[in-house]
């Protein structure tokens, strides 16, 4: 029996997969004008590259193998806006007091955490203002790993980034997520 | 001095227990966790602030899971002929 071989049908695209792909986007980039983009870019890719396709996959995973590229892209030049894109210093980078929390970082005790809280809807949307401060790059590593609760090796292998530097992405996030809370809810 | 090895600065402790909010910090990493707080109050406070913190991001995973994303029939109609230019 001949082995089947999937063919593309471009005019069904949207229909079958563009919920999908977009979905797959926006759980990654954190921003729909932004994942829809992505997906049309992978709509024009897929089309242009339309002959390479040898059937060997299926429709849809060839078209999810191109928007991981188009998020692996996005990823890289994220990474790539040096200056601009840093979170602040929480410790002393070199000296005598290399790693030692810096003075006005420290953290402080909290007047106002309770449990009863977390399902609060102004906490809630303080949270996402906090995120939303966050440079690209950490809010995506940060809401990859903590809000769609990714695996650690499946980041990595996404966005071709080691562990240790995922560690270090996340503890940056971390630290000023928790400044950023303390300032504006807990000891507002 | 074997002890040496034990002993970590703020910064790495601290990435530890980010580490470990996940539940992905090594018993060695604990180790060194559970040494340093004996000397670090500071760290100690961010590692019981951070334990309440991931309880506040579990909750926003949470519903944020709930939400199904979709394009609107608009989007997808603009999507459709855009696409259609170029084939």
């Amino acid at each position: 029996m001949p082995e089947e071989v999937s063919t593309l049908n471009p005019n069904k695209w949207i229909d079958n997969y563009a919920d999908y792909l977009f979905n797959y986007a926006v759980v990654r980039v954190n921003d729909s004008d932004l994942a829809k983009d992505l997906v049309q870019e992978t709509f024009f890719a897929g089309l242009k590259s339309a002959k390479n396709f040898e059937g060997k996959a299926t429709e849809r995973t060839w078209l999810v193998s191109i928007l991981k590229r188009k998020v692996i892209d996005h990823y890289r030049k994220i990474n790539s806006n040096k200056g601009k894109a840093e979170v602040r210093m929480n410790f002393y980078a070199d000296g005598d007091n290399e790693g030692n929390w810096i003075e006005e970082r420290v953290p402080q005790s909290w007047d106002n955490a309770s449990e009863k809280d977390i399902e609060n809807e102004e906490l809630k949307t303080q949270l996402d203002l906090c995120i939303s401060k966050l440079p690209e790059k950490y809010a995506m590593v940060f809401k990859m790993k903590t809000i769609q609760e990714f695996e650690t090796e499946e980041i990595c292998k996404e966005l071709d980034i080691t562990a240790s530097n995922l560690w270090v992405i996340i503890h940056r996030a971390r630290t000023q997520l928790r400044k950023c809370m303390e300032d504006n809810w807990f000891n507002n | 001095m074997m002890f040496k090895k034990f002993l970590i600065n703020c910064d790495q402790a601290t990435t530890i227990c980010d580490k470990s909010q996940y539940n992905e910090a090594t018993l060695l990493d604990k180790v060194k966790l559970n040494i340093h707080f004996l000397r670090c109050k500071i760290c100690t406070l961010y590692t019981k602030q951070n334990v309440f913190l991931s309880s506040m991001y579990k909750g926003q995973a949470k519903s944020c899971k709930q939400i199904k994303h979709c394009l609107t029939d608009v989007e997808k109609t603009a999507l459709k002929k855009s696409i259609e230019s170029k084939i």
